[in-house]
């Protein structure tokens, strides 16, 4: 019974069928090489959980932040973590409303990445107080001296922007989940397992009524995860250039943190989809087209980032502003021009080379860069914040940051603990999107359309609904 | 309204054969009808001829409810403790504007998640409103007739006409 279409966007895949059980593929074969990424990934968090327990104990005073530069790794990685978040969204909510196809198989994995790396960025903030047990103070709770947080601050609007993406993102992530965890149900034949999705998936059974209310749910709520994601790295910008710092106050950083956000995590879902494509085998959903649209994608942040870089060097200049010129100065030719050089090859440099179509189309070519970006975009937000902290205003107080061994580990930490859970996601939850590839795949018809014979179709195709979009093509 | 238990289901392997059920029992008078995808299909919606959801107002007044909230949190502590911070107004709104941006889309989320549960009737929790078959999940569509005993036979002649692989009838 194959029928005769297929899909663009998955022309291996022959029907409905191949879906769930590709899909399913995904929960049962734990490899022995999953076990040791997984064991390797708990053990970072060892690490970081020790680190962390040192610091408490020593204080803050472990770390290597002292004056002027107050703000060093924790501050770094939390910014990189919250900008990784981004490429999420963008997948699965504005690529959404913008009814890209190609978003549909690669969107789960992104959303994860999303929920996780918000997540990682959500410690940080925490460890960097020094005093963790303290945190509910960024929170507004009534106290007994009836102080609340300082609304005009950044750093509360930030809590507010994290805390916001971190709840809308999981609950667009499990809303989207929904139909796929009642795949799972009906399919799996472990019992435990049986248990758990019957729970997760609410009673789902695809009827009219809940597709009805769960299309326009999911609408509702990927056009509000649109302007919140390019709100949350705009507040984060904020944490910096409402200050005075130099090198932080320009109102270039809303647009330049979003688009370097997008970029970092744009390179990130590769980074996690070329070994995931190869370990389980899933070619027929990430395909030479999802890659050359991401490369496309990863290119024009690229290009806008690189853009925001020279802008800032020649307003640092034009301004003639004394103080905003010797910092920038100092970022390419001072004590870290090292971190300033490896900014601008790793994310406005290298990634030029997708230019160039078979560059594009080599996975390992791609993953190599995806790396390389994931590597400049944590170098471009320490070259932000740290040579800007030690190196602004008087030369009395210049003085270099130095990492500590429990900032390291911590670093390193963060990272096992983003992979710890993205590894989790993949053996329980159905990685790839079984309801809405199959939106993008043409449904299974006993009378065989010949879109040539229809004369409504010409009408049909110009709806911007996607329906009949297969035909089209 | 309430839609019967009883009634006759049909399992259809293919979307077309599943829409032009849905249209048969329709123009035969069988209304209740309960209809299986595996994934959203707008010919099914169009089958049914569905009305709009009213999870758009849900968003709506969530959303609007959260611009109210946040900037009556921010404005109403800054009150409660007026302490001039960096020469800023006490009720300082192009600040708090961001706050209530946030708490914005945060309820209006969150009300968007609440009008998907209540008008979908999630999490259901006991027995389902029609007879299900595990394979809609899969690939397969379903139709459910929700018709008394004496219609059974009836709906089932309709199903079979336009191509039920399978047809089912619901013994409780």
């Amino acid at each position: 019974m194959a029928n005769a279409l297929r899909s663009i966007f998955h022309p291996q895949v022959r029907g409905y069928a191949d879906v769930n059980r590709d899909s399913m593929r995904l929960l049962t074969k734990p490899g022995k090489g999953y076990l040791a990424l997984l064991g390797t990934a708990v053990a970072l968090v060892g690490l970081m959980v020790f680190a962390e327990l040192y610091q408490i104990a020593i204080g803050l005073g472990a770390s290597g932040l002292t004056n002027p530069v107050g703000w060093g790794t924790f501050i770094t990685t939390f910014v990189f973590w919250v900008g990784i978040g981004h490429a999420g969204t963008l997948i699965s909510a504005i690529l959404f409303l913008f009814r890209a196809g190609w978003r549909q198989s690669i969107y789960r994995f992104a959303e994860a990445m999303t929920v996780f790396a918000v997540l990682t960025a959500g410690l940080f903030p925490i460890i960097h107080i020094g005093r963790p047990w303290f945190f509910y103070w960024l929170l507004p709770l009534p106290s007994q001296r009836h102080i609340w947080p300082n609304f005009r601050s950044p750093l509360l609007w930030d809590v507010f922007a994290v805390t916001t993406y971190l709840t809308v993102s999981s609950v667009f992530f499990y809303v989207g989940l929904i139909p796929d965890i009642a795949a799972a149900r009906d399919a799996t034949t472990v019992p435990w397992r049986k248990k758990v999705y019957t729970i997760l998936a609410l009673g789902w059974r695809g009827t009219d009524r809940e597709w009805k209310h769960f299309s326009r749910a999911y609408l509702f709520l990927a056009a509000l995860a649109t302007p919140l994601v390019l709100s949350v790295h705009s507040v984060v910008s904020w944490d910096f250039a409402v200050s005075i710092v130099p090198g932080w106050h320009t109102t270039i950083f809303a647009p330049y943190f979003v688009a370097g956000a997008i970029l970092s995590g744009v390179a990130m879902v590769v980074t996690l989809m070329v070994p995931v494509r190869k370990v389980f085998h899933l070619e027929a959903y990430f395909t030479e087209l999802h890659f050359d649209r991401l490369a496309k994608l990863l290119l024009l942040t690229s290009c806008i980032v690189g853009y925001a870089y020279g802008m800032e060097y020649f307003m640092a200049w034009y301004s003639g502003e004394l103080y905003e010129r010797d910092v920038f100065l100092d970022r390419v030719t001072g004590d870290y021009w090292w971190a300033g050089w490896s900014m601008i090859t790793f994310n406005a440099i290298i990634p030029q080379l997708l230019w160039i179509p078979k560059i594009r189309r080599n996975l390992n070519a791609f993953f190599i860069i995806s790396i390389i970006v994931n590597i400049g975009m944590w170098y471009e937000r320490f070259v932000i914040i740290v040579p800007s902290l030690a190196h602004s205003y008087e030369p009395w107080k210049f003085m270099n940051y130095h990492m500590s061994w429990t900032e390291a580990s911590i670093l390193m930490g963060s990272f096992g603990w983003f992979f710890m859970w993205f590894l989790l996601f993949l053996r329980f939850l159905p990685g790839l999107s079984i309801a809405e590839i199959k939106e993008v795949l043409p449904p299974p018809e006993k009378h065989h359309y010949d879109p040539a014979e229809d004369e409504a179709l010409k009408l049909v195709e110009e709806l911007p609904t996607g329906y009949k979009e297969y035909e089209r093509r | 309204m309430r839609k019967s238990r009883s009634g006759v289901l049909g399992v259809f392997a293919h979307l077309d054969t599943t829409t032009d059920a849905i249209r048969r029992l329709r123009s035969a008078g069988y209304d209740q009808l309960t209809v299986y995808s595996p994934t959203l299909r707008h010919e099914i919606e169009e089958a049914l001829e569905s009305s709009e959801s009213p999870v758009r107002i849900f968003t709506l007044v969530g959303a609007f409810t959260g611009t109210g909230a946040g900037a009556a949190l921010a404005i109403w502590s800054s009150l409660n403790w007026p302490l001039i911070v960096g020469g800023k107004e006490i009720v300082s709104l192009p600040a708090f504007s961001v706050i209530m941006f946030e708490v914005t889309i945060l309820l209006g989320a969150l009300a968007t998640v609440a009008g998907l549960f209540i008008n979908a009737r999630l999490p259901r929790i006991g027995r389902p409103e029609a007879l299900y078959h595990p394979s809609f999940t899969a690939g397969n569509f379903g139709v459910f007739a929700h018709v008394p005993r004496d219609r059974y036979d009836a709906v089932r002649n309709i199903l079979t006409e336009s191509g039920s692989e399978e047809v089912l009838v619901e013994q409780s």
